[in-house]
């Protein structure tokens, strides 16, 4: 609207602020609510200097040269009226006169005034907020969040760890898309500092990524698997991303596992069942050490370890409320194991177990789920929803009275839930040449949801017990479950048919009826 | 030696009588060969014949991969019964490995008990040291257990499941895992069939 241009105007020869030595230095971004654009600057002393005719197609600004006085006048789109005087560094805003770090400079046939210029004249003239972030180059007009964020790099234990700051704090999500990770947040753009990185075998390089609120961390070769936790601040966030190399003595490509499904962002449908409380089972405990190994490794020490890091995974990555049946090494009843999982409604339980083997070379991860029908008559009156007669006449539910067979309704879901598993643990680890097995589980008769017991790997196996006692190892056992987990909830939420393919599928012998 | 005929008459009939009863018997096993010692004379009782025979049944061992069972035909004492024969199984199924095998059942373990319901439901108790030495896992324990309940379920087809007691008592597991609080049917699911002995 008042795109005026300042063709023709021609600055008076003889007035004082003439550019002297102006040159060109590294243009602003322009960023407002609708779009970002570029504004070239100059250099001119210590001063960054923008020119009038470049802002005044940005803001819609008329620029007019007072040909007796001297003076320039600037008038906004609203009418209102910015009067510079060359030679001074002073602006009258409205009437109000504001300071300015330099007075205006002629450059050629254009005038150059300080970045300041924005924030402190035409901003108060236009009734809009504008910051100008001179370090990083970046003018923000009206109500935009670019988020500060400060990116640190550390490497400990083979581990590479970023920790980025983001001031103020602001919503993040990571993904992991083919060989990067991006780092989504919740703002109109980034304003970043990121460190030089020398391109490794883990880590390649941080850059900005295809969209303004996103950062892109390259991977290298070596990038087995990260994981990303968040934590506020004051105002700040503080977002720690580590990056974990793949294990290659295991001779196992390392796919990239899929990236973790989007919510969306208003649901109005009615609730679909999802995955919001997971009862993790770290098998054993206490007196009851489970199998061991020829070094010396325990299954209800491995468990313990592997629940652990599934939980801060599942709590930090996904939000989730997850329960543990034991944070100790103490004795649990299996009766207790699925109560807490039933009291609490979860909607997964995952026992977590390390297996043994007579024959020492067999080795590799298997998930289980029950195999029903083992009950008899009863189970097979509960898989039929049917009720039993009571002394006295009348009928029960079976549901109350047969609790420890409450799985057999969720079966379905478990065996979906430990092919998904079984897809992700492939690739990542070891995996049994029979990898999906169903077997009368104890603990999982009664657990009234979706339910596995993963077996990890086998301890009686010096290779499997080796790997199942390092911390790598047991995050990529973590990585599996947590890209389990999101593909399961996903199942659930949105009934796609997620289920994996080429899955072999178990094919326990089902008992004559 | 008109009478003599009578006599030899006579213990001919009880001998085919014998064998038709055992033929009765095992037509209820399902059991794979009877072999009889030779009959000396005829004069052999069915009772003391029993004494010396074998059947030929399939015993359960832990197989290469380490995951499945591998089915071995050996022979194992008659029982009268099927009870009695179920009985014999077992203790054969307990008994060492023989060389080149690896049996799935914790050293030391004995049958103290053996018995059927109605229902042709077997409560098989075995000695503490089922669970006691049981050496832990998973695979170790399904495939102690599925020794047990497919050497007689496979053998003696009569039999509609079986629960495994310790010491006198119904346990929840062995070794943590396995549900033993309910008779479990046959599943050939752990047997590698692919090779058999």
């Amino acid at each position: 609207m008042l795109s005026a241009s300042l063709a023709g105007l021609s600055p008076h020869p003889g007035l004082a602020g003439q550019a002297a030595g102006a040159r060109p230095a590294p243009a602003f971004t322009v960023i407002s609510p609708q779009a970002r654009t570029p504004l070239p600057a100059s250099q001119a002393g210590d001063q960054l200097m923008v020119a009038l005719d470049d802002l005044a197609p940005l803001f819609g600004l008329t620029v007019r040269e007072d040909g007796i006085g001297g003076g320039l006048t600037v008038t906004a789109a609203n009418g209102k009226r910015v009067l510079l005087t060359p030679g001074q560094p002073l602006a009258s805003a409205d009437g109000r006169l504001v300071s300015l770090p330099a007075a205006p400079v002629r450059d050629g046939r254009r005038w150059l005034v300080p970045i300041e210029f924005l924030s402190r004249a035409i901003a108060p003239v236009a009734g809009t907020p504008i910051e100008v972030r001179r370090g990083s180059r970046l003018v923000l007009v009206g109500d935009v969040r670019v988020p500060r964020v400060e990116v640190r790099q550390q490497e400990a234990g083979g581990v590479i760890r970023l920790t980025l700051t983001v001031a103020p704090r602001a919503g993040h999500q990571v993904t992991h898309e083919g060989n990067r990770l991006l780092l989504r947040f919740d703002a109109t753009a980034l304003d970043p500092a990121l460190p030089a990185v020398t391109p490794g075998p883990l880590l390649q390089g941080i850059r900005l990524g295809d969209t303004p609120a996103t950062l892109a961390v390259d991977l290298g070769p070596r990038f087995g698997s990260y994981r990303a936790s968040a934590a506020t601040r004051d105002a700040n966030s503080e977002v720690i991303v580590e990056l974990v190399p793949s294990f290659t003595d295991q001779a196992i490509p390392v796919p990239p596992p899929s990236p973790p499904a989007a919510e969306p962002l208003v649901n109005l449908a009615p609730p679909r069942p999802s995955v919001r409380t997971v009862v993790i089972d770290a098998g054993h405990g206490g007196d009851e050490q489970g199998a061991s190994g020829p070094s010396g490794a325990l299954e209800k020490e491995v468990a313990l370890a592997v629940a652990r890091r599934l939980r801060a995974v599942l709590e930090g990555r996904l939000g989730l409320r997850v329960l543990m049946t034991r944070d100790a090494d103490k004795a649990v009843s299996l009766d207790e194991r699925a109560a807490l999982a039933n009291t609490n409604k979860a909607d997964l339980f995952i026992s977590l177990h390390a297996n043994a083997s007579l024959r020492p070379a067999t080795r590799g991860a298997q998930v289980y789920f029950l195999s029903a029908g083992q009950g008899g008559e009863a189970s097979r009156a509960a898989l039929a929803g049917g009720a039993l007669p009571t002394l006295g006449g009348g009928s029960r539910d079976v549901e109350l009275i047969l609790w420890d067979l409450a799985q057999v309704r969720h079966l379905d879901e478990s065996a979906a839930f430990a092919a998904i598993l079984e897809e992700e643990l492939r690739g990542r680890i070891a995996v049994n040449e029979r990898p999906v097995l169903q077997a009368p589980f104890r603990v999982l008769a009664a657990a009234n949801m979706p339910a596995v017991v993963v077996e990890t790997g086998y301890l009686t196996n010096t290779e499997d017990e080796r790997l199942l006692k390092s911390a790598g190892h047991q995050d990529q056992i973590v990585q599996a479950l947590l890209q389990s987990v999101i593909r399961f909830r996903e199942v659930r939420e949105r009934g796609v048919a997620a289920m994996p393919t080429g899955v072999s599928a178990p094919n326990p012998s089902r008992p004559p009826r | 030696m008109r009478r003599s005929l009578i006599v030899w008459i006579a213990v001919m009939a009880a001998v085919v009588a014998a064998a038709g009863l055992g033929a009765v018997v095992l037509s209820r096993w399902l059991a794979s060969e009877v072999e009889a010692p030779p009959s000396e004379g005829g004069r052999a009782a069915a009772a003391s014949a029993d004494e010396a025979r074998k059947i030929k049944a399939r015993l359960f061992y832990v197989a290469e991969d380490g995951v499945h069972l591998v089915p071995v035909e050996r022979e194992v004492p008659f029982g009268a019964t099927t009870a009695d024969q179920a009985r014999r199984i077992v203790e054969a199924q307990l008994e060492p490995a023989p060389e080149g095998l690896v049996s799935p059942i914790p050293a030391g373990t004995r049958l103290r008990a053996l018995y059927l319901t109605e229902a042709n439901q077997a409560f098989v108790d075995l000695s503490a040291e089922a669970r006691s030495a049981h050496p832990g896992g998973l695979t170790n324990e399904i495939l102690t257990v599925y020794s047990v309940v497919d050497s007689l379920t496979v053998n003696l087809p009569v039999l509609t499941g079986v629960q495994i007691l310790v010491d006198g008592h119904e346990v929840d597991t062995l070794a943590g895992h396995v549900d033993l609080r309910r008779p479990l049917v046959r599943s050939t699911f752990w047997i590698d069939e692919g090779t058999p002995r």
